[in-house]
Formats: structure tokens, sequence, C-alpha cells
């Protein structure tokens, strides 16, 4: 049956059936790929998106649960200064390496930065633990999580 | 997705002085849109055989390089992406040498096509020593053409001009010309010797040694479709594909015609697979408008399932095999030096242990997909892969095409760490797409991933070691009890002649016997390494405790037994053999770094402990402070790390990132990950029960280099191996418990 939802500011008709998660809806009907599919159960937030502003699980979200609730996509986050302002530090700080879980560090860590915009190491760690990262870019997502928030990016956590 | 159409080749000029293997054989000619391709045919450096038969038959060349009118520099990066940085560093040879500005560069992922850009996989740490002087003799001699071209222009010696930032210089005239101005006629010019085109010197380096950042990063941060799983090919549909749990087994009888019948659904079948279990094997297809209505209906999917023979397999049963065997002498001998039974019987100490590490997963986050579209006998592939040579060869082989006929879109790939080596998931999804008639997008479900994975073996080690009086390692045996069918050792199961430390102990035998296994194995992560470094170097720190000596003194002292390099036996090259200097270099450092000596300062609860290791030809010392609290939970304090991969760091940003990721895969490995078998499956299934490091585990990793007079090497696997015993002798530092067995298990070091 057909949904509408707002989807980076835009509302979009999608027919599909209402159990469909998000993130299907997202990457093969909306052609919004840049959120990623790692474990389809809620562990791994590489399909993290902002439901209202809360990081969310898009794998485990379906479609009829969305109601008018606004969706920011990675796609989207790049529209709102703070959104920006990490991507940008992510670029600064050269993060990446297979970037596959990228598009949801980003997310979460923009949902981090919304509520807590000067956040300490306990802080990251909470917010930003259920977003794996198989590469292992950990040092340099908490640095670039501090640098887009103003703060030293030295990890001082062990002398 | 597509290849670019101008680089299509125009003229081709013979490579000159044939006979040496470590050629570039370069062509040139002009692009239809006026800009400059240079074409380089890269031998496999191994099999100059092999390229020479290539030349003789006149296969197509290849474009490494095109210069715009305006002077934007398009350089191919041959090799997959897979996370460790080729699609920065291999372009940055050429610009390096091309002399252009980095900003003015763009890159683009090559298409496969050996013919034109020799070998393309992503694999053993090998871009860099096979790469380093190849790319940047591609990039030095379009530098050298386009300054023939200024030259013949203003009438001048081409050792008049010079270059810098895309610009040629003549300085007695101050005229200078542009490489986007000259491109059109260097084109034209013959291609310079290869063998003896002029390179830089490095302390001229503008772009090599800079730290740069991935190419593909801004696209990535704004969510742009890069990866395999993010294809899309018009009127493409979705397949999922179950296979048989045990591993070899076949399909007995599925519901297709009910599932065909299911929402969204257009196919379901059974394929009948063959017997390779790293190619096409049975089980079912489902093909569906979306990968979840084809996830959906699978659910549904009923299969009987003929298991064959391998399905009472466990790994406890492998385990309780594996002590039996121990109790007998090995099936065969690797290395029988001296007499060690002699010694042991004269040592002052001697001790036993027994080590195990278990199966593991590879865990690429992006899980296995392709894409694939087969017409009229022509098949053309979307795959992440790390080899797509491999890719092809097996599609080709499965649907009994030539291979030829397979083309493979190489795309960026979310992790590889040696999964994608193999191509299976590339076999099953052309297969579909040929049966189907439409283009298909083959997913795997995590559960998948996890449980088709080819697995780095498990193993066990039964180790024996003494010491004299003064404190010297006297004699080391292993029985290694692995797996394998018949004599041949499965893959990535074996145990080096000259693994660490034969070759510095009098008295040292390896021996081994075999376990049948039905579960396939192949290359992790720093292969072999991975769980071998745990054991010799985590076996070694127990003897320099039981030799009371510091365990740095206690290594330093070993290595310092040999001075040359080894294995540099009459035609292989010495640097491929281990060089204790250099071990002993990174030792000193990570010492230095570390605080090493000022050890005794931490607190109750904390250790440090200390390994290197020599593999993929880097070596690397590392020193892991860990702190284990009364409940036995184990935290990473701080890594720090040295490593010394010759003269030259190539980016240095990624080069810091690859070590810190490749040492919080190791501490993700030692923490918590295995795979189970049971009755011949995998038993688990996702990352609740194989867990990944999280952000909150991941401690600060301090990277040091050592650089040395030797030709640079890879950085991918070599920093991962020390790091795993470097941790459990920290954890006895902190506890007086010593970890002979992975995962590390808490509840053994909790305290009462
Ligand atoms: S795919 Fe949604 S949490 Fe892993
Ligand atoms: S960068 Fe590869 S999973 Fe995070």
């Amino acid at each position: 049956m057909p949904y509408t939802i707002d989807i980076n500011g835009v509302r979009r008709t999608v027919d599909v059936d209402g159990d469909m998660p998000l993130l299907w809806v997202l990457r093969d009907v909306l052609d919004l790929k840049g959120s990623k599919y790692g474990c389809g159960i809620g562990l791994c937030g590489a399909c993290t998106v902002h439901l209202d502003g809360s990081p969310t699980r898009s794998c485990m979200l379906p479609i009829s649960g969305i109601g008018l609730a606004k969706v920011v996509t990675i796609e989207g986050i790049g529209e709102t200064p703070l959104g920006r302002r990490i991507q940008g530090a992510w670029l600064d700080i050269d993060v990446i390496q297979c970037g596959y879980c990228q598009a949801g560090q980003i997310m979460s860590a923009a949902a981090l930065l919304a509520r807590t915009p000067h956040p300490n190491d306990r802080d990251i760690d909470r917010a930003m633990a259920g977003t794996l990262c198989r590469c292992g870019t950990y040092p340099r997502i908490r640095a670039a999580i501090k640098k887009a928030a103003g703060l030293s990016i030295a990890d001082t956590r062990t002398p | 997705m597509t290849a670019p159409g101008r680089k299509a080749a125009v003229t081709s000029v013979q490579p000159r002085g044939a006979g040496a293997s470590r050629r570039v054989f370069l062509t040139a000619s002009a692009a239809l849109g006026g800009g400059l391709l240079l074409h380089a045919v890269l031998p496999d450096l191994a099999c100059a055989e092999t390229a020479h038969r290539r030349l003789a038959t006149a296969r197509p060349l290849n474009a490494f390089i095109a210069i715009a009118p305006d002077g934007i520099v398009t350089i191919i990066a041959k090799n997959p992406e897979i996370g460790q940085g080729v699609k920065t560093m291999l372009p940055m040879l050429i610009a390096e040498e091309l002399d252009v500005d980095w900003k003015d560069v763009r890159t683009e992922q090559a298409d496969l096509d050996v013919a034109k850009y020799g070998r393309q996989f992503a694999g053993g740490s090998t871009a860099t020593p096979l790469n380093w002087e190849p790319m940047r003799r591609v990039g030095a001699a379009g530098r050298a053409m386009l300054v023939a071209a200024a030259a013949r222009i203003w009438g001048v010696a081409p050792s008049a001009c010079s270059t810098a930032a895309g610009i040629v210089h003549h300085a007695a005239s101050g005229r200078t010309l542009s490489y986007g101005v000259l491109v059109e006629k260097a084109a034209l010019l013959p291609v310079p010797n290869l063998e003896t085109v002029r390179l830089k010197d490095p302390k001229d380096f503008t772009i090599i040694g800079q730290p740069l950042p991935g190419v593909d990063n801004r696209s990535i941060v704004t969510g742009k479709p890069l990866f395999g799983i993010d294809v899309a090919s018009p009127g493409m549909l979705y397949a999922v594909f179950e296979k048989c749990p045990v591993f070899g087994g076949k399909v007995g009888r599925a519901n297709t015609d009910a599932i065909k019948r299911l929402s969204g659904v257009r196919d379901a079948f059974v394929v009948e697979g063959g017997n390779n279990p790293l190619g096409l094997v049975g089980g079912v297809a489902i093909v569906a408008d979306s990968w979840w209505a084809a996830s959906k209906a699978r659910k549904q999917l009923q299969v009987t399932w003929d298991e064959g023979p391998t399905a009472e397999q466990s790994s406890a049963g492998f385990a309780s095999a594996a002590q039996e065997l121990a109790k007998r002498p090995p099936a065969r001998w690797l290395r029988r030096d001296g007499d060690a039974a002699a010694a042991f019987a004269r040592a002052a100490r001697t001790i036993e242990a027994a080590y195990f590490y278990p199966f593991l997963a590879h865990l690429d986050l992006e899980p296995q997909n392709c894409t694939a579209r087969v017409r009229a006998g022509k098949v053309e592939i979307w795959a992440p892969t790390q080899d797509p040579e491999g890719g092809a060869r097996m599609v080709a082989a499965t649907l009994r095409v030539p291979e030829s006929n397979v083309l493979v879109h190489v795309t960026r790939v979310g992790g590889g760490f040696g999964r994608r080596l193999r191509n299976d998931y590339m076999a099953e999804a052309a297969w579909i797409a040929r049966q189907v008639g439409r283009p298909v997008k083959l997913l795997w479900s995590r559960q998948d991933d996890i449980q088709h994975d080819f697995y780095r073996p498990a193993g066990f080690h039964f180790l024996k070691g003494g010491v004299k009086g003064d404190g010297t390692l006297v004699a080391l045996t292993d029985h290694f009890v692995t797996f394998g069918h018949g004599d041949q050792v499965a893959a990535s199961a074996g145990l080096g002649q000259t693994e660490f430390p034969a070759q510095f102990v009098d008295n040292l035998e390896f021996g081994m016997s075999l376990l049948p296994l039905g579960v396939p194995t192949g290359p992790l992560r720093a292969p072999g390494a991975n769980a071998l470094a745990f054991v010799f170097q985590s076996f070694l720190d127990e003897l320099a405790h039981v030799a009371g000596k510091d365990p740095l003194a206690f290594h330093l002292a070993l290595l310092g037994r040999r001075r040359e390099p080894l294995n540099a036996s009459a035609g292989s090259n010495p640097e491929h053999g281990l060089d204790a200097g250099r071990l002993r270099g990174v030792l000193e450092l990570v010492a230095e770094k570390s605080g090493w000596t000022k050890r005794h300062l931490l607190p109750k609860g904390t250790g440090m402990g200390i390994a290197s290791y020599f593999c993929h030809l880097g070596y690397f010392a590392e020193v892991v402070r860990a702190t284990v609290v009364s409940s036995g939970t184990v935290k990473v304090d701080k890594v720090w790390v040295a490593g010394d991969i010759g003269s030259q760091i190539i980016n240095p940003s990624n080069a810091e990132n690859q070590v810190q990721g490749a040492v919080l895969d190791g501490i993700g490995e030692a923490l918590g990950q295995a795979i189970t078998i049971e009755r011949g499956r995998v038993v688990e299934a996702n990352f609740d029960t194989v867990p990944l490091l999280r952000i909150h585990q991941a401690p600060p990793v301090e990277v040091h280099f050592r650089i040395t007079e030797h030709p640079p090497t890879g950085l991918g696997e070599p920093a991962l191996p020390p790091v795993i015993p470097a941790l459990c002798n920290a954890i006895f530092a902190a506890t007086g418990k010593r970890i002979r067995s992975l995962p590390i298990d808490t509840t053994q070091l909790r305290r009462a």
C-alpha cells in the first residue's frame, strides 16, 4: 500500500508492503544508497538514519511505523550546519578506510553532537558504541567528533 | 560503472630492450579528445614469460594517464580499493614522477583488464612492493614525453627544461608551457625507455610522503553510491541464495513452487552446483522485485538437504582428536635441528604448553554481493572483489563461456581482509542472472556471510622449550596439529620451516599432524601469521619468564645470534628473508616509545606486554598496556607500534590509519572472536555472537616508523600479528595468568 514519508525534507510516496524496513525502501525503492546494510538486526549501525533527530536503525524500522516523523539520511545531513561541520571534520581527519560504515558513523555522530555539543570520551563511547567499524577507524572517528565539536583532538585517555 | 570511451588506444609503440623481468612496457596513443594516454603493460614481476607472450599476441593496451587541455590529469588506479588506500596511493606514485599538482589529479578505478594493467588484485600487502617502481616509471615516462614536446616547440634541448606542477619551464628563456597545452604533441612522440627513464631523487618528492586524504572521502561522507551493494542496472532483479548449512551438502527437495507464488517473487529454483566449495555450490535461488521480498520469501523456504560426509564434524571433536594426536609423534617432521631431546635433558629448566586458536570469519562489513548481467553469452559483472581476475576465471568456468566474454567492473569494496580473494558470490550471481535472463543483484545476508565463509583455520600447538642456567634458549619443539586431507595441508593451515624462532635456536623441531576437515579454509588478514605470532611470541614470553629475563632482553638476545638476512639462498630475494637487525630495531624503538623500562611503576592489575613479528616483508614490534579488573574484564589501555617497512612511507595519513586498524582488528579477534563448528556447520550467525571491536574497547594506538634503506613494502597486514601476543603477554604481566587459548576467556582472569 502507499506510504508517504518525509525524507530529507521532501515528501516521498512509495507503494510497498507495510513491513518493509525503511532501509530497503531507501536503498531499493528511493535510490538513496548511502545508508548501508550490515547485519539487519540492529547490531552494526551501518543503516543509521535520524528519525525526528534520534539515531535510528533503519533496518529494523518498518515503513508503516514512520508516520509523520521526519527522516534524515546521510544524503541529507549536509543540509544542516552541524552535519556539514561533521562531514568537514571527517575529511580533515581522513577518517575513512573502506568507508562502508561511515554513513552510520556520521549519522550517529550528528545525533550525539546535536544533543551534546561538547562531548567527553565517555559521551562518545556511549553514543558511538552501536556503530561498528570493521576497519578500526575508531581513533579517527573519535578525533573527528572532537574536531567537529571544536575540542582538542588529542586522545588523552591513557597518558 | 563503465569505462570511459576515451580510453581507446590509437597507436602503439613496441617496447624496447626486452628481457628483464622488472620492466614496464609502455606505449603511447593520442586520446580521442586530445588527451595523452600512456598505455603500459606491466608484466607480472614473477612471470616475465607470460608478459612476453601477451605482447607477442598483441593484446589490447591500456591507459594510466590522461591529461585534459585544462591540465586536469586523470590517473587510473588499477587495483581494487578495499580500504587499504591503493586508489589514492598508486596514482600518487604516477603523479609524483609525472610532476603534477595533486589537486589537479582525478583518479579512476580500472575495470579488470590484466593485459592492459598487469596483475590487479588486493592481497598479501603486495601493492607497494610490486608497484613502487613500475608506477613511478609510468609517470616519469609521461613527464619525459611532455618535456620532449616542449623542447621541440622551443628548439632547445630537453635537458635544458625542467618541470613543476604540470608546467614545463625553460629557465634560460623564461618560457613555460603547460601539460594541458603540450599533451597533443607529446602523445605523438616516441616513448622513452622505461628502464632508463630518470626517476626523481626522493628528496625532491612533493606528493610521495605527504599525508593525502583518500580520493573517495567526499563521496563517502555524502553517501554517494560507490560499493558493490550500491550497483543498479536497468531492469535489475534481486536475489538471495540459500545453501546447505553443512559445507559440501546438496539440495534434496525444495518447495520452490510455493515460494514462486509469494508476493514480489519472480522466480525460485534449485541450483545443482559443483564440488568446489569456493565456487558455485548447490542451493536454492529466490529472485524477487526487491531484496526484502526475496528475503521475506526465504523465511518460508523449506529444503531437505543431503548433508554429505562431514556433517558429524565439530570444534569439540577436533579438540579431543588433537589431544589424542599430541600423545603420538607428529605424522611428519617439517624441521629437525640439533638434538632437542638431549638438549632438554641438559636444560636448567623446561616447560610444556598447549596453545589453541579458533576458526575465524572475515566479517567484511559489506556482505558478499555481486550484480551480473548475461546477454548472448556475454557476462557483465559488477563486484566488490579483491581478485577480479580469479573471479572472471571462475565465472567463465562455471558458465562455460570464454574468459574473454566476462567483463568485470570493480567497485569500491566494503572490507576485504582476504575474503574477496575468492569469488563464489560472483559465480552465484552470474548463474542466477543467466537463468532469469535479467540483470540480478545477489546479496548475502549477514548470516550467509558468516556461515558460508572460508575460515582462518583453528590450530593446536603442543610446545616444549628449555633454557640453560644463563637464561639462553637451547631447545624448542612444536607438534602442530592442524587440518588437511591426506598429505595436503588445508589452505592457510600450514607452518613454514622458517617460522621464527627456527634458525635462531640450535635444537629445534617442528612436527605436524593433520585432522580431516570439511570446512573450507583460507587467508584472513596476515594469514598464518595472525595465529602463529600468538603461539610463538607468547611461548617465548613464557620462556623469558622461566629464564628470569626481561622479555625484551630475551628477544634481543635471541635475535642477536644471527646477523645476516636469512633465506637469502641463490636466486631468492634477500629482502624476503627475516633480517634480525630490522626486527631488533623495531623492538628497541617500541621499547623506547612505550617506556618499557618503567613498567614496574604501573599500578597493580595493569601490565605491559611486548611482541614482534616479521611478515609480508614488514617488521613490527608492539607493546600493549592492559588492565584486568577484578571481574576479569580486560581493558586495553594503549598500544605502541614500531614498524619498519623500508625507506619511504608513501602516505603517512593512510599508513597510520592502516596500522591502527590492523592493531584494533587483532585486539578484536583476541578479545572475542571464534567460529564454532557443530554438526558440520557454523553455529554463529551475526555480530552478537561474533563480536567486532567497538569504539569503547578501542585504545589509543601510537604509531612510529623506523625508516631504513630498504625498498618500501606494504602495510595492510604486518601490523596485525604482534598485537595479539603483546596483549596476552600484558595480561600475564598484570595477572600472572597465561593466555594459551583464544579468544581470551575472561572468567579465568577473575579475582576471587
Ligand atoms: S544493518 Fe541495521 S544495524 Fe546493522
Ligand atoms: S571504514 Fe571500513 S568498516 Fe569502517
